[in-house]
């Protein structure tokens, strides 16, 4: 009888879009992060799971500068995008984050109408040469999104109108509408209900076919259902790192193991 | 294993299926000693009450199929969970199947009360149940401590009783040549020898089980297998 083996080595790994070398993040003088190496695989999905208050969210940040906002938040170490140190005195944090977008924890459209939220930042950013474009560009957005249907004959109502679940993809049509490289996603799904989730999720594995994708969820069965890569944190640091139907089943590291059994004390 | 579940429900459900699995190799290993047995004693009554047993452990089996599809829905298991769960339906399944058989070798037995058989010939049949017996033990053992070395350890035994069954097999051939009256007879033990066999087979698997649920992976490099002899023993020359 041949009992299933789990494959326990990452072969012929996609490149990495995105890459932590040595992050360490301290808010004040307390340190939140330690020594942490990380790839981001591109047009992948990577998870980053952990308890609360492991460092997850705190990394999620630094991979587009949010902490630079954070009063007292030091980031050292090393962050590349493609290779580039996105910490460089020469980047421009605006730019950076046209590449980089995000989807947070609760929908936030802004109080302007569908149409308004999409093509904010191609606007803002020059991406569209006229009203033709524009309008182009936030159709396409919404398409990607699964939203259009939904929405197409209404375009001029607030953002804020929507379900919870339509909202979110509201963010995730705005967030793709500047043509970013990668999307960091803060627990996109924690105010949402199953159905909407689902929504989601079956939206996050379309887009990894033209985004690469990272992924801060409470949810592990999230984790195992969208990424392909996943990073378990726990107090600062990256316990364990691999490809997530490996990390799910064969664990490595007795606190990975604890952690997605449900045994964590 | 690990440490216990922040729900402690999950634990009590992982508990009773490995419970439900024990009460069946207990059983399976009373089922395996009494055909052996009603056949040594020819005790027909013994016989009968092994084949009366039977759906006791059928029933487990099921009970085996309800708990796991019930953890498997309620709880989601992961990991070491996981793979607790997916060993238990086909360990089930195993001792399931090594209860048929020994119901088979007593259903025989019954029949070969009124046949001529060498009685070195059922002495072969015991002498291949031992090991047999022994290693079946021994996975139970190693199943409720959750010990891979010594699942290891019984996995490797199997060759011996591959030889065994190859010995006993050329036995039987050459007593029905000498006396061709002994072939229905040695025509049954020959099939429960094979039963037997098989049985062992079932063993290596749940040995194999053992460490995967452990380990995530069975014994990969390959048992020397000792039957292979046994075909060219069968081929007319």
């Amino acid at each position: 009888m041949t009992v299933l083996n789990i494959a326990t080595s990452i072969d012929a790994l996609p490149p990495p879009k995105m890459q932590g070398d040595k992050v360490n993040v301290y808010y004040g003088a307390k340190q939140a992060l330690f020594d942490v190496d990380l790839s981001v695989r591109e047009r992948h999905v990577t998870a980053l799971i952990g308890p609360s208050g492991c460092g997850k969210s705190t990394f999620l940040r630094c991979l587009n500068r949010m902490n630079d906002v954070v009063e007292g938040a030091r980031v050292e170490g090393r962050i590349a995008l493609d290779g580039q140190d996105i910490y460089d005195r020469g980047v421009d944090v605006v730019q950076l984050r046209a590449r980089i977008g995000m989807v947070f924890q609760k929908p936030n459209p802004f109080p302007k109408s569908i149409y308004e939220n999409v093509a904010y930042g191609p606007r803002i950013h020059g991406l569209a040469a006229g009203r033709a474009e524009l309008d182009a560009i936030v159709e396409t957005s919404l398409r990607r999104a699964g939203l259009w249907k939904e929405v197409s004959d209404r375009l001029d109502q607030p953002g804020t109108s929507l379900s919870g679940g339509q909202q979110q993809r509201l963010c995730i049509a705005r967030a793709i509408a500047v043509s970013p490289e990668v999307i960091l996603m803060d627990e996109p799904c924690s105010a949402l209900d199953p159905i909407a989730t689902a929504t989601i999720e079956e939206l996050i594995d379309e887009l990894r076919q033209n985004f690469t994708i990272v992924i801060v969820t409470h949810s592990m069965q999230q984790a195992a259902r969208v990424s392909q890569f996943t990073a378990f944190f726990h107090l600062g640091v990256v316990v364990e790192y691999g490809e997530t139907p490996r990390v799910f089943t064969t664990p490595v590291e007795k606190r990975t193991q604890d952690y997605i059994t449900g045994r964590f004390g | 294993m690990a440490s216990e579940h922040t729900v402690r429900r999950f634990d009590q459900d992982l508990d009773q299926l490995s419970a439900t699995i024990s009460e069946m190799g207990g059983l399976a290993e009373v089922q395996i000693a009494d055909a052996l047995r009603a056949l040594r004693d020819r005790d027909g009554a013994l016989a009968e009450r092994v084949i009366s047993t039977d759906p006791k452990i059928d029933a487990l089996d099921a009970r085996v199929q309800d708990q796991t599809v019930q953890l498997l829905a309620l709880r989601q298991p992961m990991a070491v969970d996981l793979r607790v769960v997916l060993s238990s339906i086909k360990i089930a399944a195993a001792l399931e199947r090594i209860a048929d058989y020994a119901k088979n070798t007593a259903k025989r037995s019954l029949v070969l009360r009124d046949a001529s058989v060498p009685p070195a010939a059922i002495a072969g049949i015991d002498r291949l149940g031992r090991p047999v017996q022994a290693a079946l033990k021994d996975v139970l053992d190693a199943f409720a401590n959750g010990d891979v070395d010594k699942a290891r350890a019984v996995w490797e035994r199997d060759e011996e009783i591959d030889q065994s069954y190859t010995a006993l097999f050329r036995e039987l051939l050459t007593y029905m040549m000498e006396d061709p009256r002994s072939i229905t007879g040695c025509t049954h033990l020959l099939f429960m020898a094979k039963n037997i066999e098989r049985a062992g087979d079932h063993i290596t698997n749940i040995a194999e089980l053992v460490s995967f649920r452990r380990t995530g992976h069975g014994f990969a490099d390959r048992r020397p297998k000792g039957s292979a002899d046994l075909y060219s023993a069968a081929a007319p020359r």
